[in-house]
């Protein structure tokens, strides 16, 4: 019953989304007022449509009603409720009705809190959101229906894969998708101005925050996902240059230029195309990256199911979808004015090289990602781009981008004294050259790589903390002073400084792992004692252990510094018997910021158990510098300027105190 | 600056963006691009001693043997037509074992034997990856249905 009471929801949607993508257009572009006011209503109907779906579906997973067939292919009565939860969106269909749901989210954000928007853009954006839902919901109705029955009705479900029974991952996928769906607005934004022909600081103003969100949300999404990676693998690797890594990676390439290009169009009312151009690329290669996961064309534990029906389908709307916008804004782009000018050295011209090396560098991964698809279709021939071609290409885009990164928030707008700015680096510079050579003295295989990544992290953090200083003159007036200039700082300042820095951050700890990692692979037998990175481990032995839905062989380490015994490391090899499968589950301790990590393997027969221990030095950095990624988008969200539904600011009211270049934040 | 010098400023930053992107692209296509071969394919290209390469087919039974130290294996990947010996150091994937598919990476030694620096076993039973089911089939030993 609650199973038909879904599948009727996301036919009912289907129709409201039609509705919505078609006739309010009609209604704004002859402005017939009843025709356009449809949108709003028509939008909160589908979003609640499909927050009914999802819950009827969510129902039948924690209630294991077996009978629908997406419950029973993916789902146990054994497994834990979380995991019953998880599994909605662990699977193809229910991966696809989350996807449309907060898709709908975000036109119902729109139709509710859009009352500042002009009505005409507001109509047209919720249409276009409509249309998109179109796509994806025949899709799901047609081909995916997660509300599928299955007859007669089986006793006991076939379970989730092991692997992705786990609380990391299951909300890496809602978060992911917040990014990569949230991108949708910014779409729907650019394609509604092209319909309007008008581009302006209001419309970037608005851009700005859907656009920041859905950055934020995939942060945590790509992060997640590494951490996954990271612990529950077993192999201690953090980034794989997969593809399915790939289709997540691009998008956050292109929403954070989207993101930078927005800046100028609101403060500078320059570089309207182009962001319009980005905002269409940014949310296509959202689209390019579902492509790639869900129509099977790869194989990796991402993909559900193979079916070509649904990969031609989504291909064909790809091409809808990405050759419409593009032919729409071949058509209408060269009719929106541009403002603005600007000389190449100035916060503009800064930022303009920040989406310059930004593409490039998606171009890149572009190219890895899809070359051996081409390949495969057009010569047969199987290759595979691994992670050296992307540190070959990826790798020296990223090091110019960063240090412009660093002095680029300290420039003024429309023309900026390099030397000057410069000079305010001074004691950046300085830290960065000591850490450097510093580096040099301590440091192990590869000294170049080493060395510049450890210098870039520093130039980078130490860039965003004199950004800062000065702004709030910091020591050079008395510091309650600087204090209260602190407090009145944009956030968006704030924002911007700590989300450049957690990028130093984390380039630190993904230069500290991959420089310094110490990994020791050995047969060895209870009692046995290696010594790694300065810790004794001493293997005291496995034991059986039975879990929830799996049993386990568990090792037992025992980790000494100085004589003192300081962990007791216990990873484990499970076998799960729905479905079969076997994961090792690393165990992983920090200690000083890096990590100590310890696999248990096989057992040679004889008494011994290949080992594999690694000392992992400064990756929790990594992890905290996507932290700060992340808190730096909220902080910038909760700028007053960028709030959604907040008045205008009357422009007419610049703080006095501030410089002339501090008031251009 | 008049606009358009200013546009011609972008595109040749733009094109110089691009063109760093291409250049680079190209060097690394080089040196890192791995193509897969099944074992049949070894015997009749012959490969260069230091071509990196992707050797994918079934583990062959009772071919899997642990040398002196422990950590070493040895092994056979079959396309049921050819088998090429393997041999790895490191722990195997916890789904590794005879009659499996298996793709690895490595290259060949001077003595035939190819040494693998990794082994990828996917975590299903059922799965086979799609590389080895297409050598299989060329090979002509393929039974199954559907990959």
């Amino acid at each position: 019953m609650i199973a038909e009471l879904g599948h009727f929801a996301i036919v009912l949607a289907l129709a409201v989304s039609f509705v919505q993508g078609t006739l309010p257009l009609v209604g704004a572009q002859r402005g017939i007022e009843a025709l356009s006011a449809i949108a709003r209503p028509a939008a909160i109907m589908q979003f609640l449509l499909l927050i009914l779906a999802f819950v009827a579906l969510t129902m039948a997973f924690v209630g294991s009603d077996f009978s629908v067939l997406n419950v029973w292919q993916n789902s146990h009565t054994d497994k834990p409720l979380l995991y019953k939860i998880s599994g909605v969106w662990g699977n193809h269909e229910g991966s696809l009705l989350l996807w449309v749901v907060i898709l709908a989210a975000f036109g119902f954000g729109v139709a509710t809190m859009g009352n500042n928007l002009p009505p005409s853009l507001r109509t047209r954006v919720i249409a276009i959101q409509g249309l998109i839902g179109v796509g994806f919901l025949l899709l799901l109705v047609f081909l995916s229906n997660p509300f599928e029955r299955v007859f007669p009705v089986p006793s006991q479900g076939t379970g989730l894969n092991p692997l992705l029974q786990d609380p990391g991952l299951a909300f890496h996928p809602p978060f992911l998708y917040l990014g990569y769906v949230g991108f949708s607005i910014a779409f729907s934004f650019a394609v509604a101005a092209l319909i309007e022909g008008k581009v302006d600081a209001a419309w970037a103003r608005w851009v700005r925050p859907w656009t920041l969100a859905a950055w934020t949300a995939l942060t945590v999404g790509i992060a997640m996902g590494s951490w996954w990676a990271y612990y529950e693998l077993g192999w201690g690797g953090w980034w794989f240059w997969d593809p399915v890594e790939n289709a997540s990676f691009m998008p956050w390439l292109l929403g954070t230029a989207l993101l930078h290009s927005a800046i100028v169009v609101e403060k500078r009312d320059a570089l309207k195309t182009w962001t319009v151009l980005l905002a269409i690329l940014t949310f296509s290669f959202s689209l390019l990256g579902t492509f790639i996961v869900r129509s099977g064309v790869l194989n990796s534990v991402h993909s559900f199911a193979t079916d070509p029906e649904r990969g031609v389908y989504i291909l064909a709307f790809l091409v809808v979808a990405i050759g419409g916008s593009l032919a729409l804004y071949a058509w209408r782009a060269p009719s929106l004015k541009s403002g603005g000018v600007f000389a190449p050295v100035s916060r503009e011209g800064a930022l303009v090289l920040n989406n310059l090396l930004l593409i490039a560098a998606t171009a890149t991964v572009f190219i890895g990602t899809m070359y051996p698809l081409f390949l495969d279709a057009i010569t047969g021939e199987k290759v595979t781009v691994g992670p050296p071609f992307f540190n070959a290409t990826f790798v020296p885009l990223m090091v110019p981008l960063i240090m412009v990164m660093a002095i680029g928030p300290m420039m003024p707008w429309k023309r900026a004294d390099l030397a000057g700015t410069l000079s305010r680096m001074k004691v950046a510079a300085a830290l960065t050259v000591i850490v450097a050579l510093l580096t040099l003295y301590f440091s192990g295989f590869d000294p170049i790589l080493a060395v510049l990544g450890m210098a870039l992290g520093v130039w980078l953090v130490a860039g965003a903390a004199v950004d800062i200083g000065e702004r709030t003159r910091l020591f050079r007036i008395p510091l309650r002073d600087a204090l209260r200039r602190a407090a009145n700082l944009p956030r968006s300042a704030w924002g911007g400084a700590i989300a450049h820095a957690g990028m130093g951050v984390a380039i630190l700890g993904m230069t500290g792992t991959l420089s310094w990692e110490v990994e020791h692979l050995q047969i060895m037998r209870p009692g046995d004692r290696i010594v790694v990175a300065g810790y004794e481990v001493e293997f005291r032995g496995v034991a059986p252990v039975t879990g929830p839905n799996y049993d386990a062989v568990r090792g037992t380490f025992h980790v000494f510094r100085n004589g003192e015994l300081m962990e007791i490391m216990e990873p484990e090899t499970r076998r799960f018997t729905d479905p079969p499968m076997v994961t090792t589950e690393a165990s992983i301790r920090p200690r000083n910021f890096g990590d100590l990590y310890a696999v248990v393997g096989e057992a040679n027969g004889d008494g011994g158990f290949a080992t594999r221990i690694y000392h992992k030095p400064m990756i929790v950095w990594l992890w905290i510098g996507s932290l700060m990624m992340t808190l730096g988008g909220l902080v910038s969200l909760t700028d007053r300027r960028l709030r959604v539904g907040a008045p205008r600011r009357p422009k007419a009211s610049p703080a006095p105190e501030l410089q002339p270049q501090q008031q251009a934040t | 600056m008049k606009p358009k010098r200013r546009r011609l400023f972008f595109v040749i930053t733009g094109m110089a963006a691009l063109g760093l992107a291409v250049a680079l692209t190209l060097a690394a296509f080089d040196d890192n691009l791995v193509f897969f071969s099944s074992p049949t394919d070894v015997y009749a290209k012959g490969m260069a001693p230091d071509q990196r390469f992707r050797l994918g087919g079934l583990v062959e039974e009772e071919s899997v043997a642990k040398t002196d130290d422990g950590l070493t294996t040895t092994f056979r990947v079959t396309d049921l037509a050819n088998a090429v010996p393997v041999s790895y150091t490191g722990i195997l994937p916890d789904l590794f074992r005879e009659g499996q598919g298996v793709v690895t990476e490595g290259r060949l030694s001077p003595e035939g034997v190819f040494v693998a620096d990794s082994v990828l076993a996917k975590h299903d039973e059922n799965y086979l990856p799609p590389e080895v089911a297409e050598a299989l089939k060329k090979s002509g030993k393929w039974k199954g249905g559907t990959p």
